[in-house]
């Protein structure tokens, strides 16, 4: 017993001891440090080699291209390059370096270092998965398939220190986007050398004692599973500009932790909102909630393959007999809104077409002329979906809404992330979830995933019309409105047949303090964080 | 005792092989590799990545391959995080997870063994009742209820701790201890109490009170080393246990420990880390049963008689 009394004492006099100081968003706000929930550890850091949104954050900040991003409209800004010119046939551009952009070790970032980069991104062996971000430049993907060997033959030339020239195979309207990703940034080549070869993947040159970064920060710390810091770069051309002295970076799986947290006063930011609390923060605190519309749609892919599916009428009656207003209102609380095209609406002026609405009776009639009448004679459909609260919600909601109006029995079924990417990919499927997010700022992102030959249709719908105006009449329209209409007159093509039936259009919800500035929301949840500052003066307003 | 040790240590020889092979191949059943993604990757970057792990090979070579590796003591590059080898990953994990796993087997013996000894004390009384139900309780009650159960009680209501964190404020490694260690000093509890039952009806705890000792001698000198027995053999495995699952209560607090990559290296169908983390686990298990073995042998004068027989 006497035991007992000293362990019990020892607790309450541990526990006492220790109460909480200031939180980490209180002495951020002091010391301009930002602490952000980043959803999962970080695969890399070589802009060359990372593929997730959660890098792309931290590259970002380390790194910068070309060009950038205005934080708000998301239009084209300066980066390195200070400006640019391009030829009447679209081409040619022509862009003049920054003489004071500068890597962090001090070293002039240079057209030669593009061109190096850009060389090296084009290497088979390096892996880099988003290499087709470079074959608009002329040349360059026959160099990367090993058709051209000679590499000044692919149109990029340093005319000088800093003049850098790039000629494209066609007018490519969206390019100057694609200098904002990260796969086309420059990298330090006397870094790489030093820690291996240039096309060897994954070299320690990335370490924080290591690395060198041409971006407004430059890295601090990283420390596996807890944290990666990067710091404020006094070499960056803009650093007067830069007001943040450090951005922590958490690998915070989403979900009820992440919020625990951020209600705990450990973040400025989640990388989402907590579904289920979110009603709580509507009633409590809503300026902490920061809803946007999101440039992705989630879609049921149907397996066109399929005899009982192969008719369009029946797909046609499945996405009719959805009523997404109310699967959003009820499942979801609100934070989506319903899709009815595959691009959302509003991408840089575009607006989709809407071939379709919410027709039970429709829906029905289809049916039936499909030798289906209320369902008779169809068999059991399999909807797959991977492993997911969400999708299981939202799956059941859909299933009693085909059962309810058309009289179609559906069986659920939910596999691990893998083996549900497996069967899709093989075609083991009927009906399975599927999503899509933008990778530039433009509808061509949406659009071309689903001419015959892309891995990432695995419909087996495919229509010849289709693909010659979303691969030939749309890259050489001459104006955007031109180009607009082709994809409209392609996106009606692709809904009218319904390969897919889409469901919702994103949304980008965080939690995010009002002490934040300088992160509004836009369509493609980007940050640029160079504009990005705490207001140390931020006080919670009186209950 | 020196041979009884070395005979353990050859008999797992085999018991890893096994482990390893099984695992290789059983992995590899598994649908879906570790470069599908949603967004396929071009057949050319592809290909050069399954040449930099050597999947272009046939399988029982790379199966040879990866345990001539292994023998030299490379366990090869994470697929999910290729700049980081297997070991440097299960390395940085390992100090959290074991401390973590220390504290909570630290939690189990001391409240359980505590509560198993009270218990025991009176049978079938209040004090055999209350403690035992509430190790029901603890065993019933998941750890990914009780964590965040804490934390709304602790961190949030009575704001004496901090709710989440590995070693950067003071008292944020006491509730993930308690967390894991509960539903383990809820055994350790009645473990504890069933082998004092036992003992305390032995013939030389009568001997020791008609010596005319006094209760609390013959309870912690005399008793509690026969009646720990069971709790011992226990431990070992336990110990084993906790670094295995650690995993609900590391994601719960954030802790950057070894539980996480192990959970989520099966999902990325992480083949090395995979493997990793297996035969690390697996070579901790067969250690520390041996450890427990030689605890209990050594704890009870039965067992260390015959064994002294053994190696004369």
């Amino acid at each position: 017993m006497f035991r007992l009394i000293v362990f019990a004492s020892f607790i309450v006099f541990s526990v006492t001891a220790c109460v909480q100081g200031d939180s980490n968003v209180e002495r951020g706000n002091r010391t301009q440090v930002l602490h952000i929930g980043n959803n999962a550890e970080p695969q890399g850091l070589d802009p060359h080699q990372v593929t997730g949104v959660n890098e792309s954050y931290i590259v970002l900040a380390l790194f910068e291209g070309l060009v950038s991003k205005h934080p708000a409209t998301l239009e084209i800004q300066p980066g390195v390059a200070e400006s640019w010119t391009v030829s009447d046939d679209g081409r040619v551009y022509t862009f003049s370096l920054r003489q004071n952009a500068k890597w962090s070790n001090g070293d002039a970032v240079t057209a030669h270092d593009f061109v190096w980069s850009w060389w090296r991104g084009l290497q088979p062996a390096l892996g880099n998965q988003y290499v087709f971000m470079y074959f608009p430049i002329k040349n360059a993907e026959r160099f990367f398939n090993g058709e051209v060997s000679d590499f000044s033959k692919v149109g990029v030339t340093a005319i000088d220190d800093f003049t850098l020239r790039v000629e494209l195979a066609n007018p490519t309207p969206y390019f100057l986007q694609l200098l904002d990703h990260y796969s086309t940034f420059p990298v330090h080549r006397a870094t790489i050398e030093k820690w291996g070869e240039p096309d060897e993947s994954y070299t320690r040159w990335t370490r924080p004692q290591n690395m060198v970064t041409n971006g407004p920060f430059e890295l601090d710390d990283w420390r596996l599973n807890k944290h990666l810091i990067v710091r404020k770069s006094q070499t960056y051309w803009g650093a007067d500009k830069v007001r943040l002295n450090k951005i922590v970076f958490y690998p915070y799986e989403v979900g009820p932790n992440e919020e625990r947290l951020y209600r705990a006063g450990q973040l400025h930011y989640t990388s989402e909102t907590s579904i289920d609390r979110l009603p709580w923060y509507y009633e409590n605190k809503p300026h902490h909630v920061s809803i946007a519309p999101y440039a992705g749609t989630y879609i049921y892919r149907i397996n066109n393959k399929k005899p009982h599916l192969k008719d369009k009428r029946v797909r046609q009656a499945l996405a009719m007999s959805i009523d997404r207003e109310t699967l959003i209102r009820t499942v979801l609380n609100g934070l989506f809104t319903p899709a009815y095209s595959i691009v959302p609406p509003g991408l840089l002026g575009y607006q989709p077409p809407q071939v379709f609405a919410y027709d039970p009776s429709a829906a029905r009639n289809l049916l039936a002329q499909a030798g289906y009448p209320n369902g008779k004679g169809l068999p059991e459909i399999e909807l797959q979906y991977n492993s997911s609260e969400q999708h299981r919600k939202i799956a059941i909601a859909i299933q009693q809404m085909w059962n309810k109006e058309l009289g179609i029995k559906v069986r659920l079924q939910n596999k691990d992330w893998k083996v549900y990417l497996d069967d899709e990919a093989t075609g083991n499927y009927e009906i399975s979830r599927g999503s899509w997010i933008a990778d530039y700022v433009d509808p061509n992102t949406f659009l071309d995933m689903w001419v015959s030959d892309s891995g990432i249709n695995r419909t087996g719908w495919a229509n010849p019309n289709f693909d010659k105006l979303v691969l030939k009449d749309a890259p050489s329209a001459k104006t955007r409105k031109a180009r607009y209409k082709h994809f409209y007159d392609a996106e009606t093509l692709l809904i009218s047949d319904m390969p897919f039936i889409p469901i919702y259009t994103y949304s980008s919800h965080h939690f995010i303090h009002p002490s934040v500035n300088g992160m509004p929301p836009n369509i493609m949840n980007y940050y640029n964080w160079r504009y990005v500052y705490l207001d140390a003066d931020w006080r919670a307003e009186p209950k | 005792m020196l041979r009884f040790v070395l005979v353990r240590l050859l008999q797992s020889i085999p018991v890893l092989f096994t482990v390893i092979t099984a695992t290789f191949f059983l992995i590899r059943q598994a649908p879906g590799g570790p470069f599908d993604a949603d967004k396929p990757v071009i057949p050319a970057v592809k290909r050069a990545l399954e040449a930099k792990y050597n999947l272009d090979l046939p399988m029982w070579q790379q199966y040879l391959n990866y345990l001539g590796d292994l023998l030299r003591g490379d366990m090869g590059p994470s697929f999910k995080y290729p700049g980081w080898a297997v070991h440097d990953l299960i390395l940085s994990g390992l100090p959290a997870t074991a401390e973590l796993a220390l504290y909570a087997l630290l939690v189990a013996i001391i409240v359980g063994v505590l509560a198993g000894v009270c218990a025991a004390l009176k049978p079938n009384t209040a004090q055999d009742y209350i403690p035992m139900s509430v190790a029901m309780l603890g065993i019933c009650m998941p750890t990914f209820l009780l964590g965040p159960l804490l934390v709304l009680v602790f961190g949030f209501w009575l704001n004496w701790l901090p709710i989440s964190g590995w070693g950067d404020l003071p008292g944020d490694k006491i509730m993930p201890s308690i967390t894991l260690g509960a539903a383990y000093a809820a055994y350790v509890a009645r473990l504890t109490r069933g082998g004092m039952l036992d003992v305390m009806s032995q013939d030389y705890i009568r001997t020791a009170r008609a010596k005319g000792l006094p209760e609390r001698v013959v309870v912690f000198k005399h008793a509690l080393r026969g009646g720990l027995i069971p709790t011992i053999a226990f431990l070992g495995p336990a110990f084993a246990g906790l670094l295995a699952g650690s995993f609900v209560v590391e994601t719960i607090f954030q802790i950057p420990g070894l539980g996480r990559f192990y959970v989520q290296a099966a999902f990325n169908r992480d083949y090395t880390m995979i493997l990793g983390t297996t035969i690390f686990l697996s070579t901790l298990i067969i250690f520390f049963n041996l450890l427990s073995d030689l605890l209990a042998t050594w704890m009870n004068p039965k067992l260390r008689h015959q064994l002294r027989g053994q190696s004369v």
